[in-house]
């Protein structure tokens, strides 16, 4: 399940139980990740690219990985830059020596977020349960990020393989996000 | 569900992810001091809110957070011409004639 998956960045947590784990459907925890938002306009956007390592993506919804690191398309001008957990300094640094002419915005949001992975064939059903988006394979392709809504609350996710998402919400989120999928998933145990 | 094209995501997303932000091209006048309070209330609040063919703004706020303008008819909720900001006011009356004209065809 995890060679095929387009970043290595989102490892389960070795310290939590998983949130669910059912034979067509899983749930864990992922450990820490470094996350940056970064905004800025094109000149921005080509000056952050050599600082980080490699050109942020300009298609949208699409991510780009490269190493153990990644950028996320959001919107337009808006980037989410995601690299190891010690790495934050390293990144933060190089970054910002690469931006100083620049006008932009870098900020650090490690801890604004925490990630889930949601995996299995049935991942995409359980997902369905909160996002009003059609998550099929031929509509949204392997690599595709966004944000959208989670029935109340906003969310990112990422389709890092053909059956595995990485779910984001704000910290203060993530228990209404993943409570509602863990008891959606009562379903599938009756089925 | 109504599904709504965004211009800066290419995609079509369902509405829980837009909000609308009322009448488009508004322009905020150039110096506010010179302008007396009518024509600065007027700014501010007077909108034209007429039934059938309305430019408004919308925002994908859960999604790219990016504003854009959409061409909507108010009475059968239905998009005529969605367009990246800063692009010009397209002619409504000609968008009308060509919608009745497509809707007229899909009705024989």
């Amino acid at each position: 399940m995890a060679e095929d998956m387009v970043t290595t960045l989102y490892a389960p947590d070795a310290g939590e139980e998983p949130l669910l784990s059912l034979p067509d459907v899983s749930m864990l925890k992922t450990a820490p990740v470094t996350r940056l938002s970064f905004r800025g306009r094109e000149e921005a956007r080509k000056a952050a690219g050599k600082g980080f390592g490699f050109a942020l993506p300009t298609k949208a919804l699409n991510a780009k990985t490269k190493d153990d690191k990644a950028a996320l398309w959001l919107g337009p001008d808006e980037w989410l830059l995601l690299a190891q957990d010690d790495a934050l300094e390293t990144t933060l640094s190089s970054l910002e020596k690469a931006l100083s002419e620049t006008p932009h915005a870098l900020v650090d949001v490690s801890h604004r977020q925490d990630a889930i992975l949601v995996t299995g064939s049935k991942a995409t059903w359980l997902l369905n349960v909160g996002i009003a988006i059609d998550l099929h394979i031929d509509a949204f392709a392997v690599g595709t990020v966004t944000r959208t809504l989670f029935n109340k609350a906003p969310i990112m996710l990422w389709r890092v393989s053909e059956d595995s998402f990485v779910v984001e919400a704000w910290g203060s989120f993530m228990d209404y996000v993943s409570g509602i999928m863990i008891e959606a998933a009562e379903e599938l145990k009756a089925a | 569900m109504l599904l709504i094209h965004c211009p800066y995501c290419e995609t079509e997303r369902p509405e829980l992810e837009f909000v609308c932000r009322g009448e488009a091209h508004i322009a905020r006048p150039q110096d506010p001091s010179s302008q007396t309070d009518e024509q600065w209330a007027e700014y501010l609040y007077l909108r034209e809110n007429h039934k059938g063919i309305y430019a408004e703004r919308w925002r994908h706020i859960h999604g790219c957070g990016r504003f854009f303008n959409a061409v909507r008819d108010t009475v059968s909720d239905k998009f005529l011409s969605i367009y990246k900001t800063g692009e010009p006011k397209p002619d409504l009356d000609a968008l009308a004639a060509r919608f009745a004209k497509s809707s007229a065809e899909a009705k024989k």
